[in-house]
């Protein structure tokens, strides 16, 4: 067996090959389902009804989907420009803090300034806790990898001292949580009775607003750049680490713009369990959608879906709600050896003889 | 080993009618090939000639449309490196495959022992290697870490990797691109002893003179069509270059010309190391240039030439000392700040820092203007006006591609430098910083590039030219200075310099150069 690059892979190719490789992971998937016993057909129909069957159904998916559409853009934002952002859970912890304390009324705003002061805020905490270790990467070499990473910890503990102190809700009954946010604060919900809020709207913004700066703008051109060949960009004169500046502010602050939105959004509070694992998460949407900004809006909702029908199923049948992470980390497999067989054809050792 | 004309040693290797297409572009035609044994038989040809395609063929990593291949009287199975080493066929390519942090003995040794023992009969084999190093005058410490060589060593540890492998076959794919001209010659003593012990080679180039040089035989390609087999000796540079090319090819005739106002002005400028890429440096330099000038600069690489170019290119400042570039003194310099002063800056190496490989024709071409009025406004790109001119560009400047949205990393070295060249000369620009624009660049594309050169001096332009190659320096400059140890001496009219003087003075002994003055 032998790989041979294509030359140019065609349009159909790279939008077929990622559905493909998620209907592979639900086959591979299915061998798990019928280990337990279950009938995987009614399986995965459950998965499907409990995500996407029903109004109430849906609503929740695209609850769970914000924030990763978030995150999910944060790190394709910066993993395009080759800045290794792994600090977003971090980020979102920040955005959240500020977003609870301006939105709690802390600093005597006027009312209906209250949201966009929380939302602002966040995102610009999140800026702000990126800055600092791209500028260490730019100017001295120290690899973000490890800073992003270790933040994250940092920032979870400096969350956890302040809802232990200054932040905890005196109202609170001795739980480590804020105290909530005014009503003023508060994203107005999208469908009655559901937890789905106008921070979608805000996500579904933000990604188009950055599939039009990648294709269209100098500055996605720049980032373009910089990712592909920081050596020529800087040789033809863009600004490199101004690029990664820009970058970092762009993801640090969408990040943190998704721990604004849940707190305005869905919880109202700040506590230690506000995201399980969404800033995470979002580098396996962002890998899902190869970094394509309407992309990650798919494979958010996917990964959510996933997640969301498979806490259903399992309250119905014998198989327990881990398949989720197993589903979502097989269709990244599964993605990641799609986009390699968009870029190779495999070709047969003993083919082609005459 | 001289064998008498009548009787030809036998055949080792024969391709018979070899045909491979990639979609629309057939890479090879129809190539019938004879190698025999303790013959060298170079495969001559521009880039995109199909010589890479043919040996990917012949060693396994492609299978060949039609055709097939006989070693050694047995058929080849097609597309199997593992037959192909089976067969003896070894390869050494242009890019090393050795692991850095590996001593030499293991390097070779790497990939012929199975990997389930737990031990390796290491003695053995350090005697194997010491003997065929010696018997092939293939130097090397066996202990010594792959990183710590040069890269002339690097290559004989490559060849003594497929000798361990009992090569009877050796495959050289463009195997001087990367060396001095005294390791190319030390290697072509090589291979005179390996023919002696009547292992067959295949020797892929597009230089003329080390063909000449090397090889018994030598087969020209074009097109993917092998439009020639000579035996060296019967044959001269004049024929396979037109062979090769498809037409006559003249020397750039360089006119003499009045000099006008200078462009570039160097008085004591110090770089000290850790400026740029940290290699060289440069010490009180002075040089100026003037219109329709061309100073080449000579120099061993390392001199201090990547501090030169970085300077012009504005990547760099200077630690002391005063840089004018047409009339502006330039206090905060920037790659920017010196294309829009109007410097058109070639780099080195055109994968590394000429082009994003991963960006289209046309966002190349914007690369370094993208954010003046002419490509962008309010921050949106105005892609037409960028497309359109990638189309002019790639008009004017015989750029073969497929159009303004191909990816750059697909075009050939000749086109890549065409299309830098379209990128900063299009714009008249007063100074132009040529460094090494044509290494690695085939006949016909090194020809092109003089020429555009030749036509920016014409138009008004000062030329800095630094190349390694004294030819090319030779054939161009109005005026010559050697670089060494960061040092530049005083240039010299070309008329006055001989190649031996210049070698001299490349070498430090600059006395050979004043006494001329």
């Amino acid at each position: 067996m032998w790989f041979e690059p294509r030359p140019l892979p065609s349009a159909a190719l790279r939008v077929l090959a990622p559905i493909a490789a998620v209907i592979a992971a639900l086959a591979l998937c299915a061998a798990l389902i019928a280990w337990t016993g279950t009938s995987v057909a009614q399986a995965y129909v459950l998965l499907f009804q409990g995500s996407l069957g029903s109004r109430f159904a849906l609503a929740e998916t695209l609850t769970r989907a914000t924030p990763l559409m978030l995150t999910g853009l944060a790190a394709a934002v910066a993993f395009r420009a080759k800045l290794w952002n792994i600090g977003a859970e971090g980020q979102l912890y920040a955005g959240a803090l500020i977003a609870v304390m301006l939105g709690g009324g802390m600093v005597d705003l006027p009312v209906w300034a209250l949201l966009p002061a929380a939302l602002i805020g966040g995102a610009l905490a999140g800026s702000a806790l990126l800055i600092g270790p791209t500028v260490l990467k730019t100017g001295f070499g120290v690899d973000e990898v490890v800073t992003t990473l270790l933040l994250n910890f940092v920032t979870l503990l400096f969350v956890s001292m302040m809802l232990e102190g200054a932040l905890k809700d005196p109202m609170g009954m001795g739980w480590p949580q804020s105290a909530p946010v005014l009503p003023e604060a508060e994203l107005p919900r999208l469908i009655e009775r559901s937890r789905l809020h106008a921070g979608l709207i805000i996500a579904l913004l933000a990604a188009v607003a950055l599939w039009i700066m990648n294709t269209r703008t100098t500055w996605g051109y720049e980032i373009k750049a910089v990712g592909a060949n920081q050596a020529a960009a800087a040789f033809a004169g863009i600004p490199v680490n101004w690029v990664m500046l820009k970058v970092a502010i762009l993801s640090g602050g969408l990040a943190g713009l998704a721990g604004a939105s849940e707190i305005a959004g869905t919880r109202g509070y700040l506590t230690l369990d506000l995201s399980p694992g969404f800033g995470y998460s979002g580098i396996v949407v962002a890998m899902l959608a190869q970094l394509h900004p309407l992309g990650v809006v798919v494979a958010s909702i996917f990964v959510a879906a996933i997640f969301v029908g498979a806490d259903a199923m399992s309250r119905t049948v014998a198989v327990p709600n881990y398949i989720a992470e197993v589903l979502v980390a097989v269709s990244l497999l599964c993605v990641l050896v799609s986009a390699f067989l968009v870029r190779f054809r495999v070709r047969r050792t003993a083919a082609r003889t005459s | 080993m001289v064998s008498t004309p009548a009787v030809e040693p036998e055949v080792v290797l024969r391709l018979t009618g070899i045909t491979k297409r990639f979609g629309a572009l057939t890479a090879n035609d129809a190539i019938s090939l004879d190698l025999r044994r303790g013959r060298v038989m170079a495969l001559l040809g521009e880039n995109g000639a199909g010589k890479t395609t043919l040996m990917n063929i012949l060693f396994g990593h492609y299978v060949a449309d039609a055709g097939h291949i006989e070693a050694f009287g047995q058929p080849l199975p097609p597309g199997s490196p593992k037959a192909a080493l089976a067969a003896g066929i070894c390869m050494v390519h242009q890019h090393f495959t050795l692991a850095d942090n590996l001593s030499v003995l293991d390097n070779v040794i790497l990939g012929t022992e199975p990997l389930w023992r737990f031990w390796t009969d290491r003695g053995r084999a350090r005697r194997k290697l010491v003997s065929l190093a010696e018997r092939f005058g293939l130097v090397v410490d066996p202990d010594a870490s792959v990183g710590a060589l040069s890269v002339g060593e690097r290559q004989r540890v490559e060849i003594l990797k497929a000798l361990y492998r009992d090569a009877r076959i050796l495959i050289l794919d463009e195997p001087t691109a990367v060396l001095t001209p005294q390791e190319s010659e030390r290697l072509f003593a090589t291979l005179k002893l390996l023919t002696a012990e009547g292992l067959a080679i295949v020797f892929i180039s597009h230089k003329m003179n080390e063909v000449m040089a090397a090889s018994d035989n030598v087969g020209v390609l074009r097109g993917g069509r092998l439009v020639a087999v000579r035996r060296t000796a019967e044959t001269n540079r004049g024929e396979l270059a037109e062979l090769m090319i498809g037409r006559t090819l003249k020397a750039p005739t360089v006119e003499p010309m009045a000099a006008g106002e200078p462009v570039l002005t160097l008085a004591g400028v110090t770089v000290k190391a850790g400026g740029g890429n940290g290699q060289g440096m440069l010490d009180a330099v002075d040089l100026k240039i003037r219109r329709h000038q061309i100073i080449g600069i000579a120099g061993v690489s390392g001199n201090g030439q990547s501090a030169l170019a970085d300077l012009v290119s504005g990547l760099i400042v200077p630690d002391a000392g005063l840089l004018e570039v047409l009339g502006n003194g330039i206090a905060r310099t920037g790659p920017g700040a010196m294309v829009r002063c109007g410097v058109a800056r070639i780099p080195e190496d055109r994968h590394a820092t000429g082009l994003v490989g991963d960006m289209t024709v046309w966002e190349n071409l914007i690369a370094e203007r993208y954010r003046l009025p002419e490509f962008s406004r309010f921050g949106f790109l105005k892609r037409g006006a960028a497309r359109q001119r990638a189309e002019g560009v790639i008009k004017d400047y015989d750029v073969r591609c497929p159009g303004p949205d191909a990816v750059s990393r697909l075009l050939s070295g000749g086109n890549m430098q065409k299309l830098i060249l379209g990128r900063t000369l299009s714009y008249g620009p007063g100074l132009i910083l040529a460094n090494q624009p044509t290494r690695g660049l085939d006949v016909g594309a090194v020809a092109y590039v003089h020429e555009r050169l030749l036509a920016a001096r014409a138009g008004g332009a000062g030329i800095l030219l630094i190349s390694e190659d004294l030819d090319e320096i030779l054939a161009l400059s109005d005026q010559i200075a050697v670089i060494h140890r960061g040092r530049l001496s005083p240039p010299q009219p070309r008329s006055a310099v001989t190649i031996r003087q210049l070698g001299l003075a490349m070498a430090g002994h600059w006395t050979e150069l004043s006494e001329v003055a």
